[in-house]
């Protein structure tokens, strides 16, 4: 569609009906886009790739990920075998991470613990998104009466302490894993909630909804196919704060005596254990305590960089 | 924004008061004075020989009240601040408390006390007769506020249990009558040779008269009256509590420390740290919270001269429930309980000098003053894995079983119990390929699936209650409140119900030996494993202090050097 | 405002009632019997224990005598520690928890907001990675270590401090430390994030040019708008410094309603556990009611004495 620019020469200034072309209007062309299209995903991934600090977590997490499944095949030793005769080891070429108090492999035994982490933190997170997503968007997108008594009843729930309520779950009902993940989605979905419900009420009055809904679109085609797309942004940061929060959750848990039970370890139990003989047998608390911290450092790291890269605002 | 600035304000007062005292000191010390120089700051501390005490009680003592209390925390401070009839010695034996001198009837169901006239209460009212009649019925009486939660222990007592229980009325009835002010008649409903152990027990304390109209006057510092050693002067809760002598006690010149203070902490980092500089005197059992296991080998090189460790009268063992399949066949029982390497699990494991056990009842427990281990072998059976594998098989085949099916040992929370757990499970697993699930459940859950059979194999422990073989051997009778492992043997059962008749002390041991044998040797209804110990560390200039075999923590005669 | 802070109220006692109910559920789902012991219990002194609970009564009977006593303030007796009141407990050891509380909260927020403010005025600069590297390794390192390692340097190598308790005033410093790390992150943060957002938003881009000197600017808009969000955050605060008190009680030896709390869970004490989570939950409620209110008062968005429609 760009103009054809008639080079004019001086010579030969008379125009004449030869000089017109009849303009084809092919419909096809007419919509071509020329200039690639860039999406938001694209957009936001690009800007992503250039915060450093935003790929080092990525990066970090991915290892760290990745040493949760294969990292106990990485070494001969088996994280539950006990090995009386060598005790408390320090770390050597044979146990890469020293052995605790029976004997065991530190270095499989973290990589067990960080299965045993990571699935409270992501199980937690995943399930809050789900309960999340499900009731701020019908929330937000039903509005009315019934959006009203949902969010009070939301706002009701939001008030009650939440590690309170763990606490007290986790002491009546057996400290498994089912039992700690459980407590962590009691509350943990509500902050979730409110924000695909504001996203949710934003959204819906905008034309390319209306105009959908007046093309006789469902709703729950709107909400899925329209409305919860574009709040995605604003979930993917919050379930970067919601993993390491549960994470951590666990291991406040664990301090209390009420972490994951045997034959499970995860990285908060270890810690605590490990911290009791912390002057002894450093290597026992270190491990685990790094691993848990450089999980934090990898989420907070790459939850900044993605709000930022979200944030249309701060295009440079 | 004026909210705000008197926040900053007030705040950066208290922060100038943090920082300030934070940040040039944090430099300082690391370049003027290296770390190793700490020790030069303790003398000066310590310079004095004073005669104060510290040690961590590790948590708040559920009650004070000599009625009320029943567990070691509680009867620890009571122990120091009470006396009762009689009392005991280092060895846990007996020795005149208030009770001067005492009579027993030739059928030994009647004692006669005679009580010292000196014995005062710390406000200074003589301790008669009246006070411990008193403070006896007052455990049994079904009518108090609070239900003494251990008044069982005067069950003994003729027609204890029937006014508690409400079969009778007159409390004149109960067996226990001052006939004088210094003179206490006690009936009992079977002769009990060990009763004179058990009128040095808290739940047989006095307890002064004005007790009567306050039933919360244990709750508070100011309103306990005692006539022990000690008194206490201050009870932070939670927190800590201070003793010092009672002036009035009989015996004031035999009390040398000044203050004693018991501080409650929990976290083992902090109650080593404390040691470590001189902010405590004690560590260690029976309280909670004491000396991890695996600091043990580093601290007898480090702390040699500190580091205390004695054996203690109780037992650590697994209870097999006797009412399922397969362990309800002797011969699988047997097979497990062979197939341990008790020695290994001690000097790897628990680390603390505990021997490994093949017997119930553990050294140090007496009989007619003598130490019923020493007179009766301990050793049961022997451990060999070739021979339990033989048993197993036996067994499995008896029970229709063609393999040990996998199943689910028990233990209550604990660290080491978690530990000893592993182990256990682990060589179960290499010696006898048996698959074993742990499970760990919090203490009252546990005492609960223990009680109602709800298990397969669980911990257990047990601390004596008076020093006599009985109190462990009574425990697995037919009909016992304490028989949790569904074991019902008409022989033992009629061994200890002839024991607890028999007058004669040498019949009596012999009754008590075949009883434990039946349960051991033959039968292998429970899984031994090893003795306890108490690991302490005190510093060495504190003298005369020490748990006994009864895990009594005494310091009432301690003094520094 | 009236109907906004009447109805945050309505909240406040809602949510109450409903906490109250489900630690009374809760409490009563547990398997196992309180007054279990090592040491054969007899059936008679058993039933005499319940009843001196009213643990006997039918649950309903239990569930509207509970309601009524904490209406009355009243929260039971505990049931391990004999004849003592919990209020007695949360009377006598609170205070402790008080004010290391209200020293770690003051301490999070200045300096939280301080780290903040600079890593935002030095947006994309030495300071600002700085300042941020410190908030993060706030919240990476769980506070339990944190706190054993602090005492054990500043206590144990370095003898500066007394290991534990809480009297004289540098016995705040370290557990104050160990409190503190991970809500100056989020402050710090949260900070640094609203100041960047207001500092690159139009109206300021306006007051620069009118001419309005950096100093002005900062003090009428910049400051104002960027930490007022802090408030809001009050509310988790108090939550996070409630917690972290569990763990750092605990190992600084400190007589507060943590220690206690976590002692109660240890034992099983379930009228224990059941007053002071009723406690904690009333404390943090009446935190949020107030910033509720305070933010009602401070948001000029929230239009006072109108009825908020859901639909923006």
């Amino acid at each position: 569609m760009t103009p054809q620019h008639q080079t004019a020469s001086s010579a030969d200034l008379i125009v004449t009906a030869d000089h017109f072309q009849k303009a084809v209007v092919d419909q096809h062309e007419a919509e071509v886009i020329e200039r690639a299209s860039v999406s938001t995903w694209k957009d936001v991934w690009y800007r992503l790739s250039r915060n450093w600090t935003a790929m080092t977590g990525l990066c970090i997490l991915t290892v760290l990920i990745l040493l949760a499944i294969i990292g106990p095949w990485l070494t001969p030793y088996d994280f539950s075998k006990n090995d009386l005769m060598s005790t408390s080891l320090a770390p050597s070429e044979k146990h890469w991470f020293g052995t605790d108090d029976l004997g065991r492999d530190m270095f499989a035994r973290t990589w067990m613990g960080a299965r045993i982490s990571l699935i409270v933190g992501f199980a937690a997170a995943f399930i809050n998104l789900i309960i999340g997503v499900l009731y701020g968007g019908i929330m937000g997108y039903v509005g009315g009466r019934i959006g009203d008594i949902m969010n009070k009843i939301s706002e009701i729930i939001y008030s009650i302490p939440d590690l309170l309520v763990a606490i007290l779950l986790v002491v009546v009902f057996e400290p498994s894993l089912f039992t700690i993940i459980f407590a962590f989605c009691l509350t943990g979905w509500i902050n979730m909630s409110w924000i695909v419900r504001g996203q949710i009420i934003q959204l819906k009055n905008q034309e390319y909804v209306l105009a959908s809904r007046s093309l006789g679109a469902s709703g729950m085609r709107i909400l899925f196919r329209h409305l919860l797309p574009n709040t995605l942004g604003p979930i993917i940061v919050m379930l970067t704060m919601a993993v390491p929060a549960a994470i951590f959750g666990e291991a406040v848990l664990s301090f209390l005596g009420l972490g994951v039970q045997l034959p499970a370890a995860s990285w908060g139990t270890m810690i605590n254990d490990g911290t009791k003989v912390m002057l002894l047998y450093p290597w026992r608390m270190l491990f685990p305590a790094i691993m848990i911290s450089l999980t934090m450092l990898a989420f907070n790291m790459f939850g900044d960089g993605l709000r930022d890269a979200l944030d249309p605002k701060l295009k440079k | 924004m004026l909210v705000l600035l008197v926040l900053m304000l007030s705040l950066s007062t208290i922060l100038s008061a943090c920082t300030s005292s934070t940040a040039p000191e944090a430099n300082k010390p690391t370049e003027t004075q290296k770390p190793n120089n700490e020790s030069k700051n303790d003398p000066s501390k310590e310079t004095t020989a004073k005669q104060e005490f510290r040690f961590n009680l590790a948590t708040e003592p559920p009650s004070l009240d000599p009625s009320l209390a029943q567990d070691v925390t509680s009867m620890t401070i009571l122990n120091a601040t009470f006396e009762g009839l009689t009392s005991t010695d280092a060895n846990s034996k007996v020795i005149p408390g208030v009770a001067e001198k005492w009579d027993i009837s030739p059928d030994g169901k009647k004692y006669t006390f005679t009580l010292r006239q000196n014995a005062k209460w710390s406000n200074g009212d003589p301790v008669t007769a009246h006070d411990f009649e008193f403070a006896w019925k007052r455990v049994l009486n079904p009518n108090l506020p609070q239900t003494s939660p251990y008044n069982y222990q005067l069950y003994y007592i003729k027609n204890g249990e029937a006014y508690f229980t409400k079969k009778i009325k007159d409390s004149n009835q109960i067996g226990v009558k001052a006939t004088g002010d210094y003179t206490l008649e006690v009936e009992l409903e079977n002769p009990a040779p060990y009763f004179l152990d058990l009128t040095a027990f808290a739940t047989y304390y006095p307890v002064h008269k004005s007790a009567k109209d306050n039933p919360a006057w244990a709750n508070e510092a100011n309103t306990i009256i005692s006539n022990g050693p000690f008194k206490i002067s201050s009870w932070a809760h939670s927190s800590q509590i201070e003793l010092v002598p009672n002036e009035h006690y009989h015996k004031r010149d035999e009390i040398k420390l000044t203050k004693v203070t018991a501080v409650m902490l929990e976290d083992t980092n902090a109650v080593l740290n404390m040691y470590e500089t001189n902010a405590l005197d004690y560590i260690g059992p029976p309280f909670n919270g004491g000396i991890p296991s695996e600091q043990i080998p580093i601290l007898k090189q480090t702390k040699k001269d500190e580091l205390v460790i004695k054996p203690q009268a109780s037992t650590y063992y697994y209870l097999f429930n006797n009412k399922v399949k397969p362990f309800d066949n002797k011969k699988v029982r047997k097979a497990l309980s062979m197939a341990l390497n008790r020695q290994l699990l001690t000097e790897k494991i628990t680390l603390g000098d505990q021997k490994p056990a093949f017997a119930m009842v553990p050294p140090g427990i007496n009989i007619a003053n003598e130490e019923f281990r020493s007179q009766v072998d301990g050793n049961y059976f022997k451990e060999d894995i070739a021979e339990a594998q033989k048993l197993l098989a036996e067994g499995l085949k008896e029970s229709g079983l063609d393999k040990m099916p996998a199943f689910t040992m028990k233990y209550n929370t604990n660290d080491l119990h978690k530990k000893v757990a592993q182990a256990v499970a682990d060589m179960w697993k290499q010696n006898l390929n048996i698959d074993v699930k742990l499970q760990n459940v919090e203490w009252t859950v546990f005492l609960d699936q223990r009680t109602a059979l709800d298990y397969e194999v669980a911990r257990a422990g047990w601390n004596p209650d008076y020093n006599d073989p009985m109190t462990f051997l009574d425990l697995y009778t037919t009909g016992s409140g304490n028989n949790d492992l569904g074991f019902n043997n008409k022989k033992y059962d009629d061994l200890i119900k002839a024991a607890m008749k028999e007058v004669d002390l040498a019949k009596r041991q012999d009754l008590l030996a075949s009883a434990e044998k039946v349960l051991i040797e033959e039968e292998m209804a429970l899984l031994p494993i090893y003795y306890y110990t108490s690991i302490t560390l005190i510093k060495p200039n504190f003298k005369n202090i020490y748990v006994d075999p009864l895990a009594n923590f005494r310091f009432d005669r301690g003094y520094v050097e | 405002m009236f109907r906004y802070i009447l109805n945050k109220f309505v909240f406040f006692v809602l949510a109450m009632f409903v906490l109250a109910s489900i630690t009374f559920i809760l409490m009563k789902a547990i398997p196992g019997d309180p007054f279990v012991s090592e040491k054969a219990v007899p059936p008679d002194v058993k039933a005499r224990l319940l009843a001196q609970y009213g643990l006997d009564k039918p649950l309903y009977v239990q569930y509207v005598t509970y309601l009524g006593n904490l209406l009355t303030g009243d929260l039971g007796i505990s049931m391990k520690l004999a004849n003592r009141a919990v209020v007695d407990f949360i009377r006598d050891s609170f205070p402790l928890s008080l004010k290391l509380g209200i020293t770690a909260i003051f301490t999070s927020v200045i300096i939280g907001v301080t780290l903040g403010m600079t890593a935002a005025f030095r947006h994309r600069k030495l300071m600002d990675s700085t300042a941020m590297v410190i908030a993060v390794l706030g919240v990476s390192v769980p506070s339990f270590v944190m706190a054993a390692i602090l005492q054990w340097l500043f206590a144990v190598r370095i003898p500066m401090f007394n290991v534990v308790g809480l009297v004289q005033a540098k016995d705040y410093v370290l557990p104050t430390m160990a409190l503190s790390a991970m809500p100056i992150a989020y402050i710090a943060r949260l900070t640094r994030s609203n100041m960047l957002e207001v500092l690159h938003s139009d109206y300021i881009k306006t007051a620069r040019a009118k001419g309005l000197n950096s100093w002005q600017i900062m003090r009428r808009h910049v400051l104002r708008n960027g930490i007022l969000p802090v408030v809001t955050f009050l509310g988790p605060l108090t939550a996070n410094v409630i917690t972290g008190s569990f763990i750092i009680e605990q190992i600084f030896g400190i007589a507060g309603l943590g220690k206690i709390y976590v002692q109660s869970i240890g034992n099983r004490d379930y009228s224990l556990i059941m007053g002071i989570t009723i406690f904690y939950g009333l404390i943090l409620m009446t935190a949020r009611f107030f910033t509720d209110v305070a933010y009602g008062f401070i948001d000029p968005r929230i239009k006072l004495g109108k009825r908020k429609e859901g639909s923006a």
